[in-house]
């Protein structure tokens, strides 16, 4: 009852802390608001305005389709070049694709031969070069069956492919961008949260008061994983509903309560990896430094940035113990994919249990470096 | 000098925000003697010494030093080198990783002394402070009356002509402080010229001032000789006399402070025997005994870091012990203990206080931590805040308030639980004569009225006549225990202090300790060269700030651990987590028809490195399930009768559904789907034996990375990264460590100007800049395999110039900060968002729109960028990528000017 109460109190003075550094306070709201608007809408789709040059030597009718072919906004309106400039282009890194379309190319395919036509790619441009490739190829295709279809109204294809996107019909970047930035920033601002409420108590003395009076360590880190934990979820929530369905017109699938009780698990754990780094650095630059050096993994190698079953299968298997590993699972499936408990009960089951264990660590680590 | 006087003021005013620190002072202090500036906290004393010192900018009025305007940059350029400023703080303006040498050395430097020069002033210096014997000693492991002396010697390594001194005492013991004080009397001996300014909150030092300026409130209540004040106010003493001055409310309910006799009591409060801690091989404390009784006043006197706080930290229960016992009550000592935790009160040396609560919440919380019950506790809230005069401070944030009154606060924290030993280290550090009286009256009522046991360590010796019994504490020794009259009987000295001072002296015969009278005698100070103004721009001065910088860094192996294995690392992490090539894509088939046919157009897609196939599906429940717990992100479903309408040329439609819910993956998913299906198409037609139509025949090239690998893509581009990331936030953590720890009033009060600390300070971290690139580039060769193409060399210079552009940023960054969390937070944001999302790295330039764009193509990175790629993969040189070197350069000298607007030369 005590040791409740305790808990409690100092929470509670925790969120008094906090509400009395308007630093702090800013860098909430960025983060929940501003932050998650921009890497939303900064991310461009997967192609968008690539840059295209096209030798053309035949200048035929068949040519000039397969030229305006290439439109906005996948592709900057194609430059119309000669073989050195091509090279020299994608050199420069002015072109990222480029097309050379053969002489005799309209006559070879009324012919009936098939015609061979050169694509390069800058593969130094990760992003753009596979999905940039397969576009032209599609195009390409598709304009020369056209065209063809035009001179042999028989030319239908033996098969169609008929490719439907589920979850997100228009694959609109900015849904994924918006929900993968949620989910980054409850990870970022639970751990520096916690860690820098400890470092500064170490700072100016205070947790030195606290231990001479009837209080435990475990009641202090207790009442900073609840009261930090508190801050986030409600902020997560208001940005999952203001920021990111109103504002960003971002449908939600799944249910939030269930999303929102997944969180509630994951800053269960982050807020006690927060404890530990607050034990191990000495100072806050040292704080500043240990936590960029753990959240870019975090980030990169949880599933949000990359699939994950494109990783080497060692780190895939490290990143098991990551919680972030299992709540970008976790959200991904309820918040795009609707599903619910019966779906997404491994990943609870694995948050509790990484948290259970984190918390435990970093109160012994606590202990030891009070007492 | 011909100057009557070393400094004039004229109506000189002072804000900060809303509060007034001096209101429209006019004082004349004359030169060629030792001023004493004596005055309560918080009055104002010390931003009138940096308002002299030329360290803060004049708001208001006019002040003359040296015979020349302070506000003038040109007379302070002039002047700075006649001035020495030492602020307020053990050692605040020194490096604690540096040794005693360095700092010295340092400042040497930076008043642009040769080699000879400094050398012979180092020596001189340190033979007569007696830190000869200590010159390779880092400061940090100093005590606090050696950081004083040095932080002197680092003063007067350039002869100055205005010695500017902020309570260089506090918080040191007797016995320094009088070494600190001849010292100095006998360099004023040796350069009678010198005029000395001190502030100081010992009145029995000021005593021995020439001329004295009593403040109060921001205004200056009396000047003249200590004998003149005694005389005017009637007063024996100092101290009585300031009281005097003071205004009517101030004074009010302050009288002598006179102690009732104890009553006998035998119970034993707290008790100690052979209680020693040890750091390591350094013993703190070692064996110390101690019986303090009930109710009893019990003072702990001691030399800086002797082990009081060790002690006490001990008997509270925060530091466990190694060996021997403590008790309290009869008890032992047990940290785990929560129940002895309620009978004892602790104050530490700092306050401990939540800032951030108001003085009420403080309260408090204290209360609910220690469960007093809600109606009495309504009641002891309103009595202590009565006893502590605490009520018309009560919704203040203690932050505001000055010290005496956070003392008082602590102290009614400290008691609140009614505990029944009260253990205060160092309570009055600082404070006030009134302040500490009523502090002492407080202290007085509870042993003696409640019987409360006190056990108290303080640097005063008038506090120390106070208590009933004191223990003499050095190099974690008691030296003697028994009440202050019996010490003094014992070393027949006439004060307390005498008496301490030679049981120190007995006690540190040991030849480690320096002895002052030793034969090397006062520094020889040879006169001055005829001062020749310091040059606007001095290579010795900016390799002084580079030198010192980079030294810090190697000193600090945390720090530079941290920036160098950490770009490894997460060049490791990105290089192999950050894949584009999507691979092992789980997919499965709903295959309604089940025939050859409809196996053969699957066999493709299986049979694609880039899929993986799961157990087939079998209804669209099951379809549906499945691709939304992400067990599989492509589902494709092949109509029934596939085969019998693919051979009548019915066109069946076969369905792809592909997991949409990250983007970039099921684009390229439908890319991939799209290929293998069009292959099918071609082995389908040219199966057949009429060719009905043309082909088109798509040669697909991946230049510069035939193999479209990730990590020969992404090392090019994380180097970049990593290269603006690391030293950007370093700069900035530099420049803003000497803001937040006071070590950059070095820079307002030395020549030093803004051009060369800018550069000196950025240096060091270009250097790390570099041998981090230079890593980089071995891992990605050495370990990823990833072989850089062009010329090696035009990469380096690129990466030079690239690392200047980040250190640039991360000063212009500091300039905008004060606090280290903010500057961490600001570099980040600074960095990481511009050079991951508008830079190129991930998409080009040329695809961003609106103010990413612009970002974009102005950011460094960009152009860094392009050079790495075009070096490592394209095995381009200067002549095709001179553009960007050319912006590169031109982002150096901007970026500098910026930094140079928002540096400032004085404290605002």
């Amino acid at each position: 009852m005590r040791t409740l109460a305790n808990i409690f109190q100092l929470g509670v003075k925790e969120l008094r802390t906090l509400l009395r550094d308007p630093a702090m306070l800013l860098l909430i709201v960025y983060a929940f608001s501003l932050s998650i608007y921009s890497s939303a809408t900064a991310m461009p789709e997967a192609l968008h305005r690539a840059t295209i040059a096209i030798v053309d030597e035949d200048r035929s009718p068949a040519s000039q389709r397969l030229i305006d072919g290439f439109q906005a906004p996948y592709f900057l309106s194609p430059v119309l070049t000669g073989h050195a400039d091509m090279d020299e282009g994608m050199d420069e890194g002015r072109y990222t694709f480029t097309l050379d379309i053969p002489p005799g190319f309209q006559h070879d395919l009324l012919d009936g031969d098939t015609v061979t036509i050169q694509l390069n790619v800058d593969a130094t441009q990760i992003s753009q070069a596979f999905t940039g490739a397969g576009y032209i190829q599609e195009i390409v295709n598709d304009e020369v069956a056209t065209f063809l279809a035009g001179h042999d109204p028989d030319g239908a294809s033996a098969v169609q492919a008929v490719v439907r996107m589920v979850y997100n019909p228009n694959l609109d970047p900015a849904w994924f961008g918006a929900v993968n930035e949620v989910i980054n920033q409850i990870t970022m601002l639970s751990i520096i949260l916690t860690g820098a409420a400890l470092i500064r108590e170490r700072e100016h003395g205070t947790i030195e008061h606290l231990l001479v009076m009837p209080v435990s360590p475990f009641e202090i880190m207790t009442a900073k994983v609840w009261s930090m934990g508190l801050v986030v979820l409600i902020a997560s929530a208001f940005a999952l509903r203001v920021v990111v369905e109103i504002g960003l017109q971002v449908p939600i699938a799944g249910s939030v309560i269930l999303f929102l009780f997944g969180a509630m698990l994951h800053l269960f754990a982050t807020t006690s990896m927060g404890i530990f780094f607050g034990t191990v650095a000495r100072s806050m630059p040292q704080l500043g430094l240990l936590i960029i050096l753990t959240l870019i993994p975090l980030q990169v190698l949880s599933g949000g940035t990359t699939p994950r079953e494109s990783m080497p299968e060692l780190i895939q298997n490290i990143m098991l113990a990551a919680p972030t590993t299992h709540f970008v699972m976790l959200g991904q499936s309820i918040l795009f994919r609707g599903a619910g408990l019966s779906i997404v009960w491994p990943q609870l089951l694995a948050l509790v249990a990484i948290g259970a264990v984190f918390f435990l660590f970093a109160l012994s680590r606590l202990r030891k470096s009070l007492g | 000098m011909t100057e009557d006087s070393a400094a004039r003021l004229h109506e000189v005013g002072l804000k900060y925000a809303r509060t007034v620190a001096l209101a429209d002072v006019t004082l004349d202090i004359p030169a060629r003697q030792m001023v004493g500036l004596i005055g309560p906290d918080g009055v104002g004393k010390s931003s009138l010494l940096a308002l002299i010192a030329g360290a803060r900018r004049l708001q208001r009025g006019h002040i003359e030093v040296l015979g020349g305007d302070i506000a003038d940059g040109e007379h302070r350029r002039l002047a700075g080198p006649r001035i020495a400023y030492m602020p307020q703080g053990l050692g605040k303006n020194l490096y604690p990783t540096l040794t005693v040498r360095e700092n010295l050395e340092f400042f040497a430097r930076l008043f642009g002394q040769d080699h000879d020069e400094r050398e012979r002033r180092i020596v001189d210096l340190t033979r007569s402070t007696g830190l000869a014997d200590f010159t390779e000693r880092p400061v940090g492991k100093l005590s606090g009356g050696m950081k004083q002396k040095l932080g002197l010697c680092c003063a007067l390594i350039h002869d100055p002509d205005l010695l500017i001194l902020d309570e260089p005492t506090t918080g040191v013991d007797p016995l320094s402080r009088s070494q600190f004080w001849e010292l100095i009397t006998r360099i004023r001996q040796q350069r009678p010229r010198m005029s000395v300014l001190v502030a100081t909150a010992y009145m029995d030092e000021a005593q021995r001032f020439d001329w004295l300026v009593a403040m109060n409130d921001g205004q200056v209540l009396d000047t003249g000789s200590p004998r003149a004040l005694l005389e005017r106010t009637r007063c024996t003493t100092l101290e009585e006399a300031f009281i005097q001055l003071l205004p009517e409310e101030r004074r009010r309910g302050h009288r002598q402070l006179a102690i009732p006799p104890r009553p006998a009591n035998d119970e034993i409060a707290i008790e100690a025997h052979g209680l020693t801690k040890r750091f390591g091989d350094f013993t703190a404390v070692d064996h110390v005994d101690f019986r303090i009784e009930r109710g009893e006043i019990f003072g702990f006197l001691g030399s800086n870091g002797c082990g009081k706080s060790t002690t006490m930290k001990m008997l509270t229960g925060l530091l466990p012990f190694e060996e021997g016992e403590a008790r309290l009550f009869g008890q032992p000592v047990d940290p785990q203990d929560i129940e002895t935790r309620r009978r004892v009160g602790y104050m530490s040396q700092a306050f401990s206080l939540y800032s951030e609560l108001s003085v009420g919440q403080n309260l408090d919380l204290h209360a609910r931590l220690f469960h007093l019950p809600d109606d009495d506790y309504r009641l002891r809230r309103q009595e202590l805040l009565s006893r502590f005069d605490l009520e018309s401070v009560i919704d203040e944030l203690p932050g505001r308030l000055p010290l005496g009154v956070r003392q008082r606060l602590s102290l009614a924290v400290a008691i609140l639980h009614r505990p029944e030993i009260l253990i205060l280290d160092e309570p009055t550090s600082g404070v006030d004569p009134i302040a500490r009286d009523n502090f002492w009256a407080q202290l007085v009522t509870m042993s003696r009225e409640d019987g409360v046991t006190i056990f108290i360590s303080t640097h005063f010796m008038n506090e120390a006549m106070r208590c009933d019994r004191i223990s003499l504490m050095h190099a974690g020794r008691v030296l003697a225990s028994d009440t202050p009259r019996a010490l003094m009987e014992d070393h027949g000295g006439d004060t307390l202090e005498e008496a301490f001072i030679a049981y120190l002296r007995e006690a540190s015969q040991a030849p480690q300790e320096p002895d002052d009278e030793g034969p090397a005698g006062p520094p020889t100070i040879v006169t001055a060269t005829a001062a020749a103004p310091p040059p606007r721009f001095s290579r010795r001065r900016l390799f002084s700030y580079a030198r010192r910088e980079s030294m810090e860094l190697r000193r600090d192996p945390v720090r530079a651990t941290l920036a160098l294995a950490g770009t490894l690392l997460l060049m490791f992490i990105v290089g192999y987590g950050i894949s584009m090539d999507v691979e092992d894509l789980s997919f499965a088939v709903l295959d309604r028809d089940q025939t050859t046919t409809s196996q053969h157009y699957i066999l493709d897609l299986a049979g694609s490195r880039y899929f993986s196939e799961k157990p087939p599906l079998q209804s669209y429940d099951e379809l549906d399930e499945r691709l939304r717990n992400g067990n599989i992100s492509l589902a494709v479903e092949i109509p029934p009768d596939f085969g019998r309408d693919l051979k009548r040329g019915d066109s069946p439609q076969v369905a792809y559904w592909i997991d949409g819910a990250m983007p970039n993956r099921a684009s390229t998913i439908r890319g991939y789907v799209q290929g293998i299906h069009g292959d099918y198409l071609r082995e389908l037609s040219r199966g057949s034996s009429t060719p009905s139509s043309g082909q088109v025949d798509i040669a697909l090239r991946y230049r510069y990375n035939p193999d479209v690998q990730s990590l020969p893509a992404m090392v090019p581009a994380v180097i970049p990264l990593l290269l603006m990331m690391i030293p950007a936030m370093l700069t900035a953590l530099g420049v803003v460590r000497e803001k937040e720890l006071g070590s950059i009033t070095n820079f307002y009060v030395t020549p030093v100007t803004r051009l060369e600390f800018l550069i000196g300070k950025q240096l060091p971290y270009v250097a790390l800049g570099m041998i981090n690139f230079l890593l980089l580039v071995l891992l990605s060769i050495l370990v990823f395999d990833v072989p850089i193409k062009g010329n090696p060399f035009t990469l380096a210079l690129g990466a030079l110039l690239y690392v200047m552009c980040a250190t640039g940023l991360g000063f212009l960054i500091s300039a905008l900060f004060n606090s280290q969390i903010a500057a961490i937070f600001g570099t980040a944001i600074g960095t990481l968002v511009p050079a991951i999302q508008f830079s190129g790295m991930l998409h080009p330039v040329s695809s961003m729109e609106g103010a990413s764009a612009v970002i974009g193509q102005l950011y460094p990175t960009s152009h860094f960028l392009i050079i790495s790629r075009g070096v490592f993969s394209k095995a381009l040189g200067l002549t095709e990528l001179y553009p960007y070197f050319l912006a590169l350069l031109a982002t150096i000298p901007v970026l500098s000017l910026l930094s140079l607007v928002g540096l400032r030369k004085q404290e605002a």
